[in-house]
């Protein structure tokens, strides 16, 4: 990755303060992102992937600040923010869609007007912007003939999901967040959907960031992936190395725990015992160490860094780290 | 369906119909489904949200709001007529023969009291073991679902439990009077990907250990495949194919499991297209005459709005509910 990247971040921090007690104090921290480091190259689709409290959703909210860090670093396409870029800028080039496609429709606007609500706001005459919404329509799958003076209660699921990336899309982003985009979808849908977001990247040359619990999904969509463990992430690497040959013991579990799909060879071993641990008072050291099966004294003692594995891969874990004192390290074919 | 479940059928299900009927407008949840499980049988129910599974489950055990919900057809569990029964009888079938595991296992306990004392209250009101034996009862439970420290955890409160956990200790409820028939709702969906795995393996374990039948409801077809000997394809509250595990998910005959599996992002190369069904699942409200996928089918011809098209039989106990088959 020579040329700048469209997005880079680096440390990004955030803790949830718990608070208890009569007086509200804080008592705790959930750790929900803890130096978190990516990039993201134009045209690129980083899929993210962990199990559910892992920091999927807070990365990408921090991303577009709708919530602010406690640290880390933010640059899009080569300017910091606060440093050649401001946030509106960076919220006009940066839209997200959720998978919520009801909470995230206002209930008493048509859909034409909520796709042409930001373009108004940034100043485009009514006309224009409606014209705008029309074509969104139309680019998205929906009629305007028959969608743009409808509800979103008189929308399907995977109607209102078309109409969330419309208004995403008004502002002529460059980059998309997807977070559980089409996880509310009814299976014989979310195919429509994923078609319709491959050819909007086609056609527009957009970058995406697809977050999705479903890892079949995530395969189908990503360039890259990112996978998070506890507020960590683990690795990083080319979608189809790092599902073929899987470094971090997460990841490999991660994979494994799909289900089969196949009557003759159904699961036979469960990859992990117990739950994923509390966020607010991790593990120390590595922090999937209570559920490792390689687990050693070093990945109690310390935390293992982002470290390059080979093929474009980034691994945190002690066997990929000569100097880390873990017996396996440096011989990580035989580990996953 | 098959020779053997033909034989004693511990479910048999006919013709069944279930209508809500909100005032304003009419629900047409259930449509003529039918279907039969042997005893110590694993059934999985497939379909999309809205199709018409928890509704089919809660029948069996006559769970639906009598005021709102009108039922039609038959249901017998071990030759007994079950929309038949009296309060009395129904609440012997509920939790002795019949129980019920859900994906929100909070629905299944009373946040006030204790796990031990909750399944220890089941065990003795249906068994009507005493105090002491309930409770040993209840840890021999816990220790069966595998919660480690089963002991110390029969005096634990539910919201004192992680997820995972107490999706056991609902399993332990549920099977506490060794049932001959678990319902299963979606017990995994909530669960995170490594939890999901092992609730499955546990339920996989315990119904050849116990020998009990299951029916398994999922909106998810991996996990129908890890679970069930058989599969019932839903859609639009009619069950529109069903067979053994391999018959469905190698040679669907349907054109909605075809499609259904066509469009799966599993394996498909990148950089393609999916196979995706167009358009959406019907209003239950205003259910098409005719199949109810006819509307989205690609080989749908006009004679399949006229009625309902009947299962065929394709042999080895697959059926398919299509003209075109
Ligand atoms: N506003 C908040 N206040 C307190 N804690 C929060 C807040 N938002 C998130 N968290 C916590 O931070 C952690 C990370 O949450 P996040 O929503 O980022 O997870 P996720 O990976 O998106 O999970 P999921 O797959 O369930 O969507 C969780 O433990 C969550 O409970
Ligand atoms: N008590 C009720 N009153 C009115 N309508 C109901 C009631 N219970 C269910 N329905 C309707 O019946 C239909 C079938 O619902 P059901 O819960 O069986 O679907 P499902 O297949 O379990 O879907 P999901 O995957 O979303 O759980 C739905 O349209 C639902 O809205
Ligand atoms: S650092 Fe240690 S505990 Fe962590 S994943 Fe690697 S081997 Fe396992
Ligand atoms: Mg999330
Ligand atoms: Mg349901």
């Amino acid at each position: 990755m020579s040329a700048t990247p469209l997005l880079r971040v680096s440390g990004l921090r955030k803790f949830f303060p718990v608070r208890g007690g009569l007086l509200g104090r804080k008592v705790a921290d959930v750790q929900a992102v803890d130096g978190v480091s990516f990039e993201v190259a134009r045209g690129e689709t980083l899929g993210i992937v962990g199990e559910s409290g892992c920091g999927k959703s807070t990365t990408a909210r921090l991303l577009i600040r709708l919530i602010e860090p406690d640290a880390g670093e933010i640059v899009f396409d080569g300017f910091g923010l606060g440093d050649g870029m401001t946030l509106a800028e960076l919220r006009r080039q940066a839209q997200m869609v959720f998978q919520d496609s009801y909470a995230s429709l206002n209930p008493r606007l048509t859909v034409a007007d909520t796709i042409a609500f930001g373009p108004r706001v940034h100043g485009m005459p009514a006309a224009q912007a409606m014209t705008l919404a029309r074509d969104l329509l139309r680019k998205v799958g929906l009629d305007p003939a028959l969608f743009a003076g409808r509800y979103p209660h008189e929308l399907s699921g995977g109607q209102r999901q078309r109409v969330n990336i419309a208004r995403a899309l008004a502002l002529s982003p460059r980059l998309l967040i997807l977070d559980e985009a089409v996880s509310a979808l009814d299976k014989s849908v979310e195919a429509q959907v994923l078609n319709l977001l491959c050819d909007l990247k086609a056609e527009l040359g957009l970058t995406y960031l697809f977050i999705s619990h479903d890892l079949n999904v995530v395969r189908f969509m990503s360039d890259r992936v990112m996978v998070m463990y506890l507020g960590k992430v683990v690795e990083i690497g080319d979608v189809e190395t790092l599902y073929a040959d899987p470094r971090h013991p997460y990841t490999a579990a991660l994979l494994s725990a799909m289900p089969s799909m196949d009557p003759d060879r159904r699961t036979a071993e469960a990859p992990l015992a117990g739950d994923p641990p509390n966020p607010i008072d991790p593990p120390s050291g590595c922090r999937f160490h209570t559920r490792c099966p390689f687990a050693e004294d070093p990945c109690r003692r310390a935390e293992p860094g982002l470290k390059p594995a080979g093929d474009r891969r980034l691994v945190a874990c002690h066997m990929n780290d000569p100097a880390s004192g873990h017996s396996r390290a440096g011989r990580q074919g035989e580990a996953a | 369906m098959t020779p053997a479940s033909a034989a004693r059928p511990l479910v048999s299900v006919e013709d069944l119909t279930v209508r809500f009927d909100t005032g304003e407008r009419v629900v047409h949840a259930v449509n003529g489904v039918g279907l039969t499980l042997a005893e110590g049988e694993t059934l999985g129910i497939l379909g999309e949200s809205g199709s018409g599974k928890s509704v089919t489950l809660r029948c069996l055990m006559r769970l639906l709001p009598p005021r709102r919900a009108r039922i039609g057809g038959r249901i017998l569990f071990a030759g007994e007529d079950v929309l038949a029964m009296d309060e009395r009888r129904l609440a012997d079938h509920r939790g002795r023969s019949v129980a019920m595991i859900f994906q929100e296992p909070m629905l299944a306990f009373d946040p006030v009291f204790t796990i031990g004392e909750q399944i220890a209250e089941t065990v003795r009101r249906h068994e009507g073991l005493d105090r002491a034996a309930a409770r040993r009862r209840a840890l021999e439970m816990l220790e069966r679902v595998r919660i480690p420290g089963a002991a110390r955890r029969l005096d634990a409160y539910p919201h004192e439990m992680s997820g995972g956990m107490r999706q056991r200790a609902m399993i332990a409820l549920a099977l506490s009077c060794r049932p001959r028939l678990l319902l299963a709702d979606e017990p995994t969906t909530a669960l995170d990907a490594t939890v999901q795995i092992q609730i499955l393996l546990l339920l996989r374990e315990l119904q050849a250990e116990l020998g009990m039948a299951v029916i398994f409801v999922t909106h998810d077809i991996g996990v129908a495949v890890e679970t069930s000997d058989r599969i019932a394809v839903m859609y639009a509250g009619r069950i529109v194919e069903s067979g053994t595990a391999r018959d469905v998910v190698r040679t669907p005959r349907h054109p909605y499991t075809a499609g259904l599996l066509a469009s799966r992002a599993e394996g498909a190369p990148r950089g393609t297209r999916l196979g995706a069904i167009p358009g959406a699942p019907p209003d239950l409200a205003h259910i098409p005459t005719g199949c109810a996928f006819a509307p989205r089918c690609a080989v749908a011809g006009p004679e399949c709005g006229e009625a309902v098209p009947a299962a065929r039989d394709l042999g080895g106990g697959h059926q398919a509910s299509c003209l075109r088959v």
